[in-house]
């Protein structure tokens, strides 16, 4: 039972570095704010629930579990909140998603 | 593992730096401040100095950010093209790093048992907390009691900055000269992260009281509750406008609060006296010595934290009515 627990605690905590990863890549090399923020946003969500369900795992039925699930619910709440409040205020700044820039290009030869 | 790690946050730590000298974008500089400060409060906490990286963490990446941000707000974003002498400040800055190399070369090696931060009062505390203060966290029962004089200067210091700034900046107007009250104060407008700001302040607040009183067995004290509570009352401002976070902490109030720590700690001080005792020796203050403790620990805490808020929420609120 614990070999079966480290073994999924393990492939959760790869899982979630994989997202990390991806998330760091995205972030640096996607073309604008929006899909940038998108990519990143890959690292927030599936990353930190890969990650912290792993460390939770490997830490049993115990106060650091009940610790970090409490952490976990406190990330899915504000970096949702975080990324809406950034896409909106850039919105209101002026910058444009690159797709719209596009269509525009392609409208107005 | 943990020294590679600490290593490589380390490494992180010098890449920050120099991208912060680097960049000319002040916003820019002030996101890697705040990233070179989760950086170092990682790096104390793998170093097991639990409370330091929780104050570096509230502090340096939470409420200085924030500090910084409202300073910017009133100047430009852009460094002013660099200075003509560069020549003088790269031999001074020079000259400063080959003095510190130099004087690592007499340090004790990292981790050595025989070092004399080791040897010299270090086991002392160690050994003595469980007789004379009984509280698990021995940093607390060194930061409160043992070493009471320097926690007392550590907080009039936190005073006199935040007079230090209220003067220059002025303590703000008072709520009632504020232009006509609108519905786009704030965040006011957007509906999503008022809903979830105002959802998380309660918590951010209990959390913050939580720091507070548990920093006897805990990680955590008056300083890092300060600083969580501020940045519970500053998201409130955020989301609310600056009028209703005035209304529920009114400026008078957070001047009071300011002076009223230090006024908190020097009286616990003076009971101690008053109770047959030396200077901030608490032990006189209940019927039995450790009670004493216990109860002047908790108190001067609870001056340290009203402090901290106080002088943190003048600040940002100074440099809010600046940029109005």
């Amino acid at each position: 039972m614990t070999t079966l627990l480290d073994v999924l605690s393990w492939v959760l905590l790869t899982l979630g570095g994989i997202s990390v990863l991806i998330g760091g890549i995205g972030a640096l090399r996607m073309p604008d704010l929006y899909t940038r923020m998108h990519a990143a946003s890959v690292t927030d969500s599936m990353g930190a629930i890969l990650v912290l369900g792993g460390i939770m795992l490997q830490a049993g039925w115990s106060l650091a579990t009940i610790k970090l699930i409490a952490i976990l619910l406190f990330l899915l709440l504000t970096s949702p909140t975080s990324s809406n409040a950034l896409a909106s205020a850039a919105l209101l700044a002026g910058t444009r998603p690159i797709a719209e820039r596009k269509q525009d290009r392609e409208e107005t030869p | 593992m943990i020294v590679m790690f600490g290593i490589f946050l380390l490494t992180l730590l010098v890449i920050t730096a120099i991208a912060i000298v680097r960049t000319s974008n002040l916003f820019v500089g002030v996101m890697l401040m705040g990233i070179a400060s989760l950086l170092i409060a990682a790096n104390f906490f793998i170093l097991d100095a639990a409370d330091v990286a929780l104050t570096e963490a509230a502090v340096g990446a939470g409420i200085s950010t924030v500090l910084f941000l409202s300073a910017l707000a009133l100047t430009s974003a852009q460094e002013r093209s660099k200075s003509s002498n560069r020549l003088l400040s790269f031999t001074v800055v020079a000259v400063a790093a080959l003095v510190l190399i130099y004087a690592t070369f007499d340090k004790p090696r990292f981790g050595d048992p025989l070092a004399p931060v080791q040897t010299h009062v270090a086991p002392w505390y160690l050994e003595n907390t469980p007789t004379y203060i009984d509280i698990p966290n021995v940093v607390t029962a060194v930061l409160g009691s043992f070493r009471g004089y320097d926690t007392l200067g550590e907080v009039f210091v936190v005073f006199t900055a935040g007079i230090g700034v209220l003067f220059l900046l002025g303590s703000g107007t008072a709520s009632s000269s504020l232009p006509r009250e609108t519905n786009n104060e704030g965040l006011r407008h957007y509906l999503i992260p008022r809903v979830v700001g105002r959802f998380l302040i309660p918590f951010i607040l209990l959390f913050g009281l939580y720091v507070q009183f548990h920093g006897e067995y805990g990680p955590g004290g008056g300083f890092q509750a300060g600083a969580i509570v501020t940045a519970a009352i500053i998201l409130y401002a955020l989301i609310e406008g600056e009028r209703r976070a005035l209304a529920a902490l009114p400026q008078r109030w957070l001047l009071g609060l300011m002076a009223a720590g230090p006024l908190i700690y020097g009286a616990v001080g003076i009971a101690g006296i008053v109770m047959g005792g030396n200077f901030l020796d608490y032990s006189p203050l209940a019927s039995d010595p450790v009670g004493g403790q216990h109860l002047g620990i908790l108190l001067i805490e609870i001056g340290v934290g009203i402090t901290v808020t106080g002088v943190l929420l003048s600040i940002f609120h100074a440099f809010a009515a600046r940029g109005r």
